[in-house]
């Protein structure tokens, strides 16, 4: 269901701007106002879905994090996985963001016999994961010679990397159709484990046939029916530099590559996709786990009204003299002697 | 909002990564390089046109030429029939291209370097400038 919703609506899309480009002649509209407006909704939603997390109150620490926290000094402590510092949750933050270190530590859980359960080492999600956000990552990167003029060196740097390969006299960009073979593996995987499609949803597919069809579009516009890229270009700076114009002439492919982008972005702060921000705001990995150390004030707390010892003393002074009992002050010496040794 | 000094900047962080081409591009221009046809071969033409469309030449010429290399290279064919009017070309890059577009300053490099396109045209052949 969610499947069949996601893939109706990208071609839907697809179709949409094709029609809009090609029969009513809507390049401005998909060429300029829409990435401006895709852009903005990006940026503003992502800050406003932020702000709304922050407004959240941060929990107690969770201390489920596996190695040992520092309090047990006989113990060694795990600096990285059971942080008591900022430094260490830097670190440990670092790790995840970079690397997902705690998808590496995947397993899958499998009946062996009917009866027995075996906990199986499992990186390729990771593996999957990994090699699709970092080639993403690049192809933004690279993506930047359309959008600074004059080129920066660093950009120049990357897609000589990439590109180090030259099949048939063209650099082809490894990130490139990494990317693809990334995202069909992560989608191939989402359909084939019963598990996983059983908890996936049009939320889950929509953002892989978007992207798909981005890496696809692309792909085709550098590899086989080619656009004009100074033209591509000219739209871009103009985009950037805020004199927008649309060049004659650019293919239709384009345009569907960047409505595609447009729908990406613009979906982002609604969707999952908020994983890019919502991760640095992971309870179990952004504290330190200095429970024992630190104390804790629930955020939440309203002001408990309070009746102390010295002001009950000071209501009932005069009873508890009556009848006797240690007083702490305004005593006698021996009130204030039998306190003294009742302490 | 909680943490809101961490929170901060790590949006500042975010708006600035991701308006970066703004920051870069305000109040500068952005017109595509105009790509000079004047040298002496292409004034003497009568109809200055060239062996494909404009347009399918501006974003195919690097197939075509590459199409070139296969045909010359492997197959020995040298002639070019064009899909436009059928007339015959000889294909080679220093002689039929160079030929007219003597100016490669002008005419390759322009787009190239506007486009941070590297071709690996001039590691085997020599560019017009350097014949003379």
């Amino acid at each position: 269901m969610g499947l069949k919703f996601s893939l109706l609506m990208v071609t839907a899309l697809i179709l949409g701007v094709f029609l809009g480009v090609e029969a009513l002649g809507l390049s401005y509209l998909f060429g300029v106002i829409i990435p401006y407006i895709a852009l903005a909704t990006f940026i503003i939603g992502f800050v406003y879905r932020v702000v709304k997390w922050g407004k959240a109150p941060v929990p107690f620490r969770i201390p489920t994090t596996c190695g040992q926290q520092k309090s047990l000094s006989w113990i060694k402590q795990n600096k990285i996985e059971n942080p008591s510092t900022t430094s260490g949750v830097v670190a440990r933050m670092a790790l995840e963001v970079l690397f997902f270190r705690s998808l590496f530590k995947n397993t899958k859980a499998q009946l062996v016999d009917g009866q027995r359960l075996v906990y199986q080492w499992e990186k390729w999600l990771w593996l999957g994961g990994l090699i699709f956000h970092w080639s993403f990552l690049i192809v933004v990167i690279r993506h930047f010679r359309f959008f600074l003029e004059p080129v920066p060196a660093f950009v120049r740097l990357i897609e000589k990397l990439d590109g180090f390969f030259l099949v048939d006299l063209q650099n082809v960009y490894l990130t490139g159709v990494l990317l693809l073979v990334a995202i069909t593996y992560l989608f191939i995987r989402r359909v084939f484990i019963p598990q996983v499609r059983y908890v996936s949803l049009a939320a889950d597919y929509f953002p892989l046939f978007v992207i798909m069809g981005i890496a696809l579009t692309g792909i085709l516009m550098r590899y086989f029916t080619r656009v004009d890229v100074v033209a591509v270009k000219e739209l871009a700076l103009g985009l950037f530099t805020f004199n927008p114009t649309v060049p004659e002439g650019i293919s239709i492919l384009f345009y569907i590559h960047l409505f595609l982008v447009c729908v990406l972005i613009s979906y982002f702060p609604f969707s999952k996709l908020m994983h890019m921000g919502g991760i640095f705001l992971s309870p179990t990995r952004n504290m330190a786990n200095n429970n024992r150390a630190v104390r804790h004030i629930n955020p939440w707390n309203y002001p408990v009204k309070v009746h102390t010892y010295e002001e009950y003393e000071d209501e009932f002074r005069d009873k508890m003299r009556a009848v006797g009992l240690p007083l702490e002050k305004d005593g006698t010496e021996g009130e204030k002697e039998a306190a003294t040794t009742k302490e | 909002m909680y943490n809101s000094r961490n929170i901060i900047i790590g949006l500042v962080i975010f708006i600035g990564i991701f308006t970066l081409p703004f920051v870069f591009g305000i109040g500068k221009k952005n017109d595509a390089p105009k790509l000079s046809l004047d040298t002496p071969k292409i004034n003497e033409l009568e109809a200055k046109e060239c062996i494909e469309d404009t347009d399918f030449m501006r974003s195919n010429h690097m197939k075509l030429l590459s199409e070139w290399k296969v045909s010359v290279v492997r197959d020995g064919n040298r002639i070019y029939v064009s899909e436009k009017d059928g007339k015959e070309y000889e294909m080679s890059l220093e002689n039929t291209c160079l030929d007219c577009h003597s100016n490669k300053e002008e005419f390759c490099d322009a787009c190239h370097t506007y486009a941070q396109v590297e071709p690996n045209c001039w590691s085997c052949h020599v560019g017009p400038e350097e014949v003379k």
